[in-house]
């Protein structure tokens, strides 16, 4: 090394670090309550009319008187029955076409095509048709969300078979596995991450699906209570529908969470 | 049992990959295989083992297989292939479920190939907790629990760091040692090839052609203490190869 001045030492500058956001569990909630704060506050001060948006103690009047009546849980009945009923016929029938489309070519040769000529369509425009074919009680609801729900599960399924490490497909097949080992124990197990996410998207599909078939010639139900209060423009009433559909999105994504940290808890 | 390589040639659409490769996998012997990357090494133990099927010549089994035996030819790959979602046990237990064994027998098993691999404790871990050489030990206890007559281990070691290698490497032979099983070893490191074989079979690059067969002599457990005779073994090994090496690296792929 030359002789000279001895070098100044300065400490390197730091430029790592960020692009890893954490979760701040606290935050959600004060965010939430901040702004239903401000907004009884607006509406108390009469700053926003109760004309244009009702204050939340209102729309929370209105939940209660609901829950008196004893209507409450008759509409959330009828809209739970259509939901689970069209959601699981739905997914079962989108798995088992969406397991052969991803296992056979000839399954697949038939069935991608239709879906991603179907898919796009959405479906409220088809109810018509469907109150036409099956009437205008349930079977008409439940069918719409039934082909809402189905082709998305279609496709997450089978992508999902399509993404199974096929380096395992093949250590099974060196075992001799039977081909049927082969679909229980690798495949489907490989595929089932893909389908649950799919599960969270066809959830919130067939609750959007369940409002807008609900507005059409329903008694009873969430839909129809949220348009029968908009047709007498009590908005109170209509923001505590709004409140349970939200509540209603919450609880099923809440269970599909719970079902992907039980199904899944071997990714740690 | 013995394998016998009878003028096996291979090709991917026009591509020679494998060209009148003939040899034998004696009953009880390591045979390792080693050429420049791209020399259709792993293409050959696909063949072997029935992942695929040769475009010309034959791949003969010569004997039958012990009656024990549930697996004859049985891979270990380089990158493991164990089931995320089951634990070691599982793992293991997954190849013997579609065998006719009731519960005692295949936990009997199970217990045995853990054991024999220096696992039992870790039976119910999920393979993410496990290090890259425990994994592959599981791996091995999984070929181990179906009797394999022949073992057709991919690189089997090129996946770990080399000092987990060498720690494999001394199970591996202390496996052997205890009980000779028959394997063909496909690697590219000249090191593993002459610990672990009793003969090296050297291809040329693609198409792979038989270039040389170097038997080794020394007993397997004996040669970690014979460095010298090893290295002058693994220097001849390189000089058969460097050329090959050197030519394969500055191949296009698709040329």
């Amino acid at each position: 090394m030359p002789e000279g001045p001895v070098p100044q030492a300065r400490s390197v500058a730091f430029r790592g670090g960020g692009f890893a956001p954490r979760p701040v569990g606290i935050v959600g909630p004060i965010v939430f309550v901040t702004l239903l704060l401000l907004w009884e506050l607006g509406s108390r001060t009469g700053w926003i009319s109760a004309l244009i948006l009702p204050a939340p103690s209102a729309a929370l009047g209105a939940l209660e008187d609901l829950y008196r009546s004893g209507l409450l849980f008759k509409h959330l009945g009828a809209s739970l029955e259509r939901l689970v009923l069209g959601w699981c016929l739905g997914t079962l029938a989108g798995i088992g076409v969406g397991i052969s489309a991803g296992l056979f070519s000839l399954a697949r040769a038939g069935v991608v095509p239709l879906v991603s000529a179907i898919f796009p369509i959405p479906k409220i425009a088809l109810l018509p048709l469907f109150i036409i074919w099956f009437g205008i009680g349930e079977a008409s609801k439940v069918a719409t969300i039934f082909f809402g729900v189905f082709f998305p599960t279609v496709i997450a399924v089978t992508g999902g078979i399509d993404n199974v490490d096929r380096g395992l497909v093949r250590m099974g097949q060196s075992f001799g596995l039977r081909w049927s080992s082969v679909v229980r124990k690798i495949i489907l197990p490989g595929a089932l991450p893909a389908i649950l996410s799919g599960f969270r998207i066809t959830a919130s599909i067939a609750i959007i699906l369940l409002v807008a078939a609900e507005m059409i010639g329903a008694e009873f139900g969430v839909g129809a209570y949220i348009l029968m209060a908009g047709n007498l423009m009590a908005t109170d009433q209509l923001i505590a529908g709004v409140a349970i559909l939200s509540a209603l999105g919450l609880g099923v994504g809440w269970l599909i969470g719970r079902a992907e940290r039980f199904l899944l808890r071997w990714r740690g | 049992m013995d394998l016998h390589l009878s003028h096996v040639s291979h090709r991917y659409g026009g591509v020679e990959v494998l060209d009148d490769v003939d040899f034998t996998v004696a009953q009880g012997h390591i045979v390792c295989i080693i050429g420049p990357s791209g020399c259709g090494k792993s293409t050959l133990l696909r063949l072997i083992g029935g992942l695929e099927k040769p475009s010309a010549g034959a791949v003969l089994q010569l004997g039958e297989p012990p009656a024990d035996s549930r697996n004859p030819l049985t891979y270990i790959f380089q990158d493991f292939a164990l089931l995320p979602w089951r634990t070691v046990r599982g793992n293991v237990s997954l190849v013997l479920e579609d065998h006719v064994l009731d519960q005692g027998a295949r936990a009997a098993i199970i217990d045995d190939v853990l054991r024999r691999t220096k696992l039992s404790e870790f039976g119910d871990a999920f393979p993410r907790q496990l290090s890259g050489g425990m994994k592959q030990r599981v791996a091995i206890a999984r070929a181990l629990s179906v009797n394999p007559a022949c073992l057709l281990m991919d690189e089997p070691l090129s996946a770990l760091d080399s000092q987990t290698r060498e720690l494999l490497m001394d199970d591996l032979i202390e496996l052997w040692s205890r009980e000779p099983f028959t394997a063909c070893y496909v690697t590219h490191n000249l090191g593993e090839a002459v610990r672990l074989g009793h003969k090296v079979i050297v291809l040329s690059r693609r198409p792979g052609r038989i270039r040389e067969v170097v038997d080794i002599d020394l007993p397997l457990a004996g040669r970690s203490a014979e460095r010298a005779s090893l290295e002058a073994l693994q220097e001849r090994l390189w000089r058969l190869m460097r050329e090959e090496a050197l030519a394969a690296d500055q191949e296009l792929a698709d040329a």
